[in-house]
């Protein structure tokens, strides 16, 4: 009986299991396999050891593109939880009005397929005719070139991201609505006003949401492709102030067709994607509050 | 002081919804100008004079319907093959997936588990060089297999999201199937799925967005033209050489947005809840 359970487990488990293997499992080692191989597109694969590695580490724009994606994911993670965060609790105030009306403004964006945003914020930031700087024209300040100046570009991608904050707002109403109402009567008994009790009733409260959230935006930000793929590329290649990780990545791979340093890179991304959450997971135990039982 | 803290959240609510839908307006408003407005410093919605809106609207969309660089119903028509295939498959793989991780009692289930968990982490930009050399040997480079066919295998996402779902289905009903004399696959489809309509149907729709969004994808694994979906080809059309006109590229951008507002609009409820589920509990 207990063999026959075991077996229908796996048997009902295994689309999973083989999808798995074939589509993961298995590319993964073959990434890593790879990242020690010289492998141009149609010749096969030669050993090469930490070529691939040393390569990456003598390379500029390596170090590029992981300094941007490093200051791009220090400016989203924060800024991402604290507009999250700030809309959350200006839609769970008791007896607004409006609220789902608000909330499903906010949600919306989110739908919005990332090219579609991505062509939005083209023309947004467009330096003669974008609405930004026809706006700022209006009232008589001077527009600075979004995108083509390298000062604006990572403000100009940062902004872009805040935009899509509504998912989170979600789930941090969804959050802010389990938090029992004893605990705020107890605290406006204590004599606390709306902002301590936000610090120290909500936020704890919902501490086990923020942690989903900031490992949700870390790994999001360090992923981040489409938008600077459409904002700062053209004929000419990734303009250097909006270059991000993953484009260098894909410009290894599809246009350079070295596919060893593709690999090693994706490898080092890997690392350090599992080596953050590993990281925010065990600083949560201490950090995050669960409430015992469901 | 509660009424200036509601003050204050009207306040910020208000600025919030201009700045988070202002965009979307202006892109369809740039979408029903003739190209000299669209490309100058008016601030209006509306094109000069506005009764001509509907007839530039007219001649916008028809242009990108009809333009020969972007193929829109073409693109449309590989959207839709792409989107029904894996919808139809991550919502079934998914759910059997998570009926073996939740209705029946096996060692190695809750190891199983963790790995589909682990699974979440991994970007897909790490995959896609491997999965490239995947899709070579298999021959699908050049289809639009490597689109839908891991679809079939089911999604860590859904399986989880299911899983929670199908926990929650109290076990008595199982047993009383069992002691009819059914089998996993009649409890299955007798059971759990007339229960998780509205699971199954966040997963639909959770897949059918994705599905529809995707453009890392496409791009690295579509090589020819006419197999493009919207997506790629909305970044085609915008980035081709003679540059594509702004009032075209937001008609072209409204028409690609459209359909998932419309979806969302129609599943609103059942979207925000799952949405909200995702972010609580273990």
């Amino acid at each position: 009986m207990k063999a026959r359970e075991t077996t229908a487990g796996l048997l009902w488990s295994s689309p999973w299991i083989v999808g798995f293997s074939a589509f993961l499992l298995v590319p993964l080692a073959l990434s890593l396999w790879y990242s020690f191989t010289d492998y141009p597109l149609l010749k096969p694969p030669v050993y090469v050891g930490l070529a691939n590695y040393k390569a990456l580490l003598n390379d500029a724009r390596f170090w590029l593109v992981v300094k941007n994606t490093a200051i791009y994911a220090a400016l989203v993670i924060p800024l991402c939880t604290i507009l999250a965060l700030a809309l959350a609790a200006a839609l769970a105030t008791p007896r607004l009005r409006l609220a789902r009306f608000f909330t499903a403004i906010i949600f919306l964006p989110t739908l919005v397929p990332m090219m579609a945003t991505a062509m939005i914020w083209l023309w947004l930031y467009n330096a003669r005719y974008g609405l930004i700087n026809n706006i700022l024209a209006a009232v008589g300040l001077p527009g600075p070139n979004w995108l083509e100046n390298p000062a604006f570009a990572m403000p100009a991608l940062v902004l872009t991201a805040l935009w899509g904050v509504g998912q989170m707002v979600v789930v941090y109403i969804a959050a802010i609505n389990e938090v029992p109402a004893a605990l705020y009567e107890a605290a406006m008994l204590d004599g606390m006003g709306p902002v301590r009790r936000f610090w120290n009733v909500t936020v704890p409260m919902i501490s086990p949401a923020i942690l989903f959230n900031v490992i949700t935006l870390t790994i999001g930000s360090m992923q981040a492709f489409v938008m600077p793929y459409v904002l700062f590329r053209n004929e000419r290649g990734q303009r250097a102030a909006g270059d991000l990780y993953n484009l260098y990545l894909y410009d290894n791979a599809f246009v350079y067709q070295k596919f060893g340093h593709a690999s090693a890179m994706a490898w080092m991304q890997l690392l350090v994607v599992l080596a953050l959450t590993g990281l925010m997971m065990l600083a949560g135990r201490k950090l995050v509050y669960y409430r015992r039982g469901k | 002081m509660t009424r200036s803290r509601t003050t204050l959240a009207y306040v910020l609510l208000a600025g919030a919804a201009v700045c988070f839908l202002f965009p979307l307006i202006w892109m369809f408003a740039t979408s029903i100008k003739p190209e000299a407005q669209a490309a100058s410093a008016r601030l209006s919605l509306l094109p000069d004079p506005a009764s001509s809106a509907p007839g530039v609207a007219a001649d916008n969309y028809a242009a990108v319907w009809n333009d020969a660089s972007i193929l829109f119903p073409l693109y449309l028509r590989n959207t839709l093959v792409v989107a029904a295939l894996s919808v139809v498959g991550m919502t079934l793989s998914s759910a059997i997936a998570a009926y073996g991780l939740s209705r029946v009692r096996w060692r190695g289930r809750g190891a199983v588990f963790v790995t589909v968990l682990l699974t979440l982490m991994i970007p897909f930009p790490v995959l896609m060089v491997p999965l490239y050399m995947v899709f070579r040997d298999l021959g699908w480079i050049g289809s639009l297999k490597p689109l839908w066919v891991p679809a079939w295998f089911g999604g860590a996402f859904n399986i989880f999201l299911l899983r929670q779902f199908f926990l929650g289905i109290p076990a008595e009903l199982d047993e009383a199937a069992r002691l009819d004399g059914c089998g996993h696959w009649t409890i299955f489809w007798r059971v759990i799925v007339p229960l998780s309509k509205p699971a199954l149907a966040v997963v639909a729709l959770f897949h059918f967005i994705y599905v529809w969004n995707d453009f890392l994808a496409p791009l690295v694994f579509l090589t020819h033209r006419d197999q493009f979906t919207l997506a790629l080809g909305l970044q085609m059309y915008q980035s081709k050489a003679g540059l594509t006109p702004w009032n075209l590229l937001m008609a072209a951008s409204t028409m690609v947005v459209l359909p998932v507002l419309a979806v969302f609009l129609l599943t609103q409820r059942a979207f925000v809840r799952g949405i909200a589920a995702t972010g609580l509990k273990e």
